[in-house]
């Protein structure tokens, strides 16, 4: 039973960090690159890591629960990375594809 | 907006919870050596460090801010989803834009979790906050501040700002009272 679980959580986690990486090739301008890495690969992590925490306590005595702290650590930092990005993209003034809507939303740097 | 807390040995009540169950968590026990040890480390490292800090706004909804953590999560879950059908279907179909926001918040700590929560949900990125610079002058009304952010597949303007205003930014408010 618990190897299952163990093995639908990583199918699950697997597939969402997949598809998360997928969306980082097919985007046609690095904005819109920006979304699968943030949101699609924080749920795929998170499976992973309940995966691996079902597993460490179940094969040992002890209950793990170390991996929820990754899961939050990295809760907190994907926005921050991809605040810091898109930031930087806006500073260098990248090019966003034609049909983007919107554009003259973006204020010059201060 | 209160920045004060009740009690002076203890300047930062989340931070030094948060200590308390990190350091538990890290060494993965219970034991009474530990939690003294989680204690000792969650009282004193937030004293010693508190001369350094710029004074952020405390929670003053306790209750609240668990609830509205749940529906964040709730939400990551559903953007996942939402993100990854988006990616893997046609890419030609999608119609990415920039939208302004505008904040009732005024401070930078609420804004910075409007920002996160906003990153992480549904198909939108925070990009920037206009103006950029905290300005508080004393007894002056604080300035609008915008909150740019990069939709990947822009329907309606409006409903998005309302969207983000009435579920994420609203509460956000009440909690910490500003």
């Amino acid at each position: 039973m618990t190897e299952w679980i163990i093995s639908i959580l990583l199918l699950i986690g697997g597939s969402f960090v997949l598809i998360g990486s997928i969306g980082l090739v097919k985007m046609p301008d690095y904005f819109m690159r920006l979304h699968g890495p943030t949101k699609a690969t924080t749920l795929g992590m998170a499976s992973l890591l309940t995966a691996a925490m079902v597993f460490f306590s179940t094969s040992q005595d002890a209950l793990s629960v170390k991996e929820i702290l990754i899961s939050i650590f990295l809760l907190l930092t994907a926005p921050i990375s991809a605040y810091m990005m898109i930031k930087s993209a806006i500073h260098h003034k990248l090019d966003s594809i034609e049909r983007t809507q919107g554009k003259d939303n973006i204020e010059d740097d201060v | 907006m209160r920045l004060e807390t009740r009690f002076k040995w203890l300047p930062t009540p989340i931070t030094s919870t948060l200590l308390f169950l990190v350091w538990l968590l890290l060494n993965n026990s219970v034991s009474t050596g530990h939690i003294v040890l989680a204690l000792i480390l969650a009282i004193t490292i937030p004293l010693i460090t508190s001369p350094f800090r710029t004074k952020q706004p405390l929670i003053i909804k306790p209750v609240l801010a668990i609830r509205h953590l749940m529906l964040v999560l709730y939400d990551i879950i559903t953007a996942n989803v939402q993100v990854a059908i988006l990616i893997l279907g046609p890419t030609k179909k999608l119609t990415p834009g920039f939208v302004k926001v505008p904040l009732d918040l005024t401070h930078s700590m609420p804004i910075t979790i409007l920002a996160s929560t906003v990153s992480l949900t549904p198909g939108t990125v925070s990009a920037e906050v206009y103006p950029w610079r905290e300005c508080f002058v004393e007894g002056q009304k604080p300035q609008q501040r915008y909150l740019l952010i990069h939709v990947l597949n822009l329907t309606d303007e409006q409903e998005l700002i309302k969207t983000i205003k009435q579920r994420y930014e609203a509460p956000l408010k009440e909690i910490f009272q500003c």
